[in-house]
């Protein structure tokens, strides 16, 4: 037994799983076309797509490194507030303030990283909820920073590159966080398909054993947590720049829940999850609160309830696939593993 | 590139608005009504919302020969929502108008989009001082920052209490209360003792009740956002402040009359000071409650409907001035400086700050045909907001 051909082997299987599939093409094409094929949504869309993101970097952290979070709205409020006040008084360049506000989220997951390496998952929840509950008290009671319960306002953003206008229609807005959430995509898929994105996994079914294997859990948890702090980070700055108001609910307990739901909507571990769930969510929400603004949250429930019932699995597109082909007596080579894989 | 596709998107837009609004474009007026229908301020929402309804079904639904057609959009308490529907109201919708906006943080949410879309936004609830100064297109029609506390302290140092502790609930309205009331009562000659702020959120005043006993003021000063007011007073009986001879003053929020009913006999006989009671007396007040109350299940109508009911009627007001032109600059014009009589009495538009300019009336919580009512006793005649010059 060589080494070498388990090597090549592994390296392929990476490689193939590491593959742009067509679906994936086909949604992105689908994302840039609604930016002129609907012009009245754009709003909407912005919102899905930063949505999209922060449920993209939880699920980083809870569909790759099996850490459960609570508090994943500490990080994006502190993106958000960071990008507003570099806006007041530093630069109103938007680029500048989108890497500086994720880096100073990142900073944050850094040092909070090292309170999730221990205890069990019920510890790691109420950590992370404890965590941005703190953060959040800080900003409501730094009223002569943060503006209080009144938020932050007067944000004026500069065009991006200085080219590209903020307009009311919010078009610019949509491509703008388009553009984040496809870079940042790219990057993680980069990282979940390459060697520790798997040790990540392992990680995750097991870390005893993962660390018996020479894989070392804290640090590529601590790893983990800060990119997706930054994550989170770019999402809150996205919403600061596109909305030009902060206000104090970007750290609220609600916005932490909503992000793990539209996660669980979704599905965990394999990034579209969160993207996929942020759809659903917002066309959801946005929907019925217009068809009845009294009693949506009644029928938003509902729809959860059912979707959970009926089973997410039926709207992961690559199951779907699976299930499309076995059903229609083609044999599914790459799709039947990775079924089996994610159950 | 950028501008073809530039050219593309506004067609686009144009074409789709075009498709959607060409057949009655140019009869209806839309106003989009921006407000928290669920979540903890709901009741904000279902107040305000009948008092819109109210006006439209006593006064019809056109103005200047325009069909006035009213958009209702749930923001949660939300301010990214509440900005995002507020945007699409105007760009989406084609509203000519806003309405609403439950708080601060929401109304200044919107600042930014009446800016780029040049339309007005009435406000029907938020207080805070500062909100009309954010955008030269917001209008308000409930109240400006501490309106209702300065004539309380000034009632206050007149009858004898001298030594007052202020509890306040701690956020941007509450700290306003606290220094309109604080600067107007020690110009009169009062002392504040202590000076008491509660957290919004989960509010137990128990201990602060009880430091405020240990002190023996003559009277505490309260202001908690309306909905709380109800937990306040039966705790301000329990821990036996009233007992203890200590006189209860507040601002109308804690006696909301949406919720007076229900706090039982602990609320009488305590004074507060407001713009709007049910109980006031004139004609046009007695056909608004009797409106509202036949509309929604015999709902008493509260101050966030009335703010309500005279936004629309600044709404109409300004249409009839304008000709029915909607142009955002011109209705803004055209309500600067209107004045009428409202359910509450005489307000008016302050031509240079676009702030309400209204009576506060003095009030006792007294039973009147066996429910509870804040009965009117005195009225300060025009207050303006005392932080604004």
């Amino acid at each position: 037994m060589s080494p070498l051909p388990r090597q090549a082997l592994a390296s392929a299987f990476l490689r193939r799983k590491a593959r742009w599939k067509p679906l994936e093409y086909g949604f992105w094409i689908l994302a840039l076309g609604a930016a002129f094929a609907l012009p009245s949504q754009q709003l909407l869309l912005s919102e899905i797509a930063i949505l999209a993101l922060f449920a993209m970097s939880l699920d980083l952290i809870v569909g790759y490194a099996g850490i459960l979070s609570l508090g994943h709205a500490a990080f994006f409020g502190v993106g958000a507030y960071a990008a507003g006040l570099l806006s007041l008084h530093l630069t109103a360049e938007p680029l500048t303030g989108l890497i500086l506000s994720g880096a100073i989220a990142g900073l944050l997951g850094l040092a909070t990283s090292y309170l999730v390496l221990r205890g069990s998952d019920l510890t790691k929840l109420m950590t992370t909820f404890g965590v941005s509950m703190l953060i959040s008290e800080a900003a409501n009671q730094a009223a002569w920073l943060t503006g209080g319960a009144d938020g932050l306002s007067g944000i004026l953003i500069d065009p991006i590159a200085g080219l590209f206008e903020f307009d009311l229609f919010g078009q610019t807005g949509y491509l703008y966080c388009l553009t984040v959430l496809f870079a940042a995509l790219v990057i993680a898929r980069r990282i979940v398909h390459a060697p520790f994105g798997l040790s990540l996994k392992a990680i995750k079914r097991n870390s005893r054993r993962a660390a018996m294997l020479g894989i070392s859990p804290n640090r590529r948890i601590v790893v983990i947590y800060t990119l997706s702090a930054v994550y989170a980070g770019f999402a809150g700055a996205l919403l600061t720049q596109t909305t030009s108001f902060v206000s104090p609910d970007v750290l609220a307990f609600h916005r932490s829940a909503d992000v793990l739901l539209v996660l669980v909507l979704g599905g965990v571990g394999y990034l579209y999850g969160g993207v996929i769930g942020a759809v659903i969510f917002t066309v959801l929400r946005a929907w019925l609160s217009v068809v009845t603004p009294q009693y949506w949250m009644f029928w938003i429930g509902l729809v959860l309830v059912a979707l959970v019932l009926v089973g997410r699995d039926r709207i992961n597109p690559a199951r779907l696939t699976a299930w499309v082909r076995t059903k229609t007596g083609r044999a599914a080579p790459s799709a039947a593993p990775l079924a089996k894989e994610e159950a | 590139m950028a501008s073809v596709s530039r050219r593309l998107f506004m067609t686009g837009a144009a074409l789709c608005s075009l498709l959607f609004s060409h057949a009655y474009a140019a009869e209806t007026v839309k106003i989009g009504l921006v407000l928290p229908m669920t979540g903890p301020f709901a009741s904000t929402g279902r107040q305000v919302e009948a008092g819109v309804k109210a006006y439209m079904a006593l006064n019809g639904d056109t103005v200047a020969g325009k069909k006035v057609e009213v958009v209702l959009r749930d923001d949660a308490g939300t301010a990214d929502q509440t900005r995002r529907i507020a945007q699409e109201l105007v760009v989406k919708d084609g509203a000519s108008m806003l309405m609403g906006f439950g708080l601060t943080p929401l109304a200044l949410s919107v600042a930014p989009v009446l800016a780029q879309a040049k339309v007005p936004a009435i406000i029907t609830s938020a207080t805070t001082s500062i909100i009309t100064q954010k955008s030269d297109y917001f209008v308000r029609t409930s109240m400006a920052g501490p309106q209702s506390a300065v004539p309380v302290a000034t009632w206050a140092a007149k009858n004898g209490l001298k030594r007052v502790v202020t509890l306040v609930s701690d956020y941007g309205p509450g700290i306003d209360i606290e220094k309109g009331f604080t600067d107007q009562f020690k110009k009169d000659g009062g002392e504040i003792l202590e000076a008491v702020r509660v957290p919004l959120q989960n509010p137990d005043f128990a201990p602060f009740l009880q430091r405020v006993r240990d002190t023996k003021p003559d009277a505490v000063f309260v202001f908690v956002p309306s909905g709380v007011g109800s937990i306040f007073m039966k705790q301000f009986v329990e821990r036996g402040l009233r007992d203890a001879g200590i006189k209860l003053i507040a601002t109308g929020d804690v006696t909301d009359d949406d919720l007076l009913n229900g706090m039982g006999d602990a609320a009488l006989g305590v004074i507060t000071g407001h713009f709007y009671s049910a109980n006031h007396d004139s004609a046009e007040n007695k056909a608004f409650v009797a409106e509202v109350r036949k509309a929604n299940n015999n709902m008493r109508p509260n101050f966030m409907s009335v703010g309500g009911y005279d936004a629309m009627a600044l709404a109409y007001a300004a249409l009839k001035k304008t000709n029915g032109d909607t142009d955002g600059t011109k209705l803004v014009e055209a309500m600067k400086g209107m004045a009428w009589t409202s359910p509450r009495g005489p307000i008016t538009i302050d031509a240079k700050t676009r702030d309400i300019v209204q009576d506060i009336y003095m009030r006792e919580v007294k039973k009147v045909d066996g429910e509870l009512y804040n009965v009117e006793f005195a009225t300060f005649p025009k207050v303006r907001d005392p932080n604004t010059p």
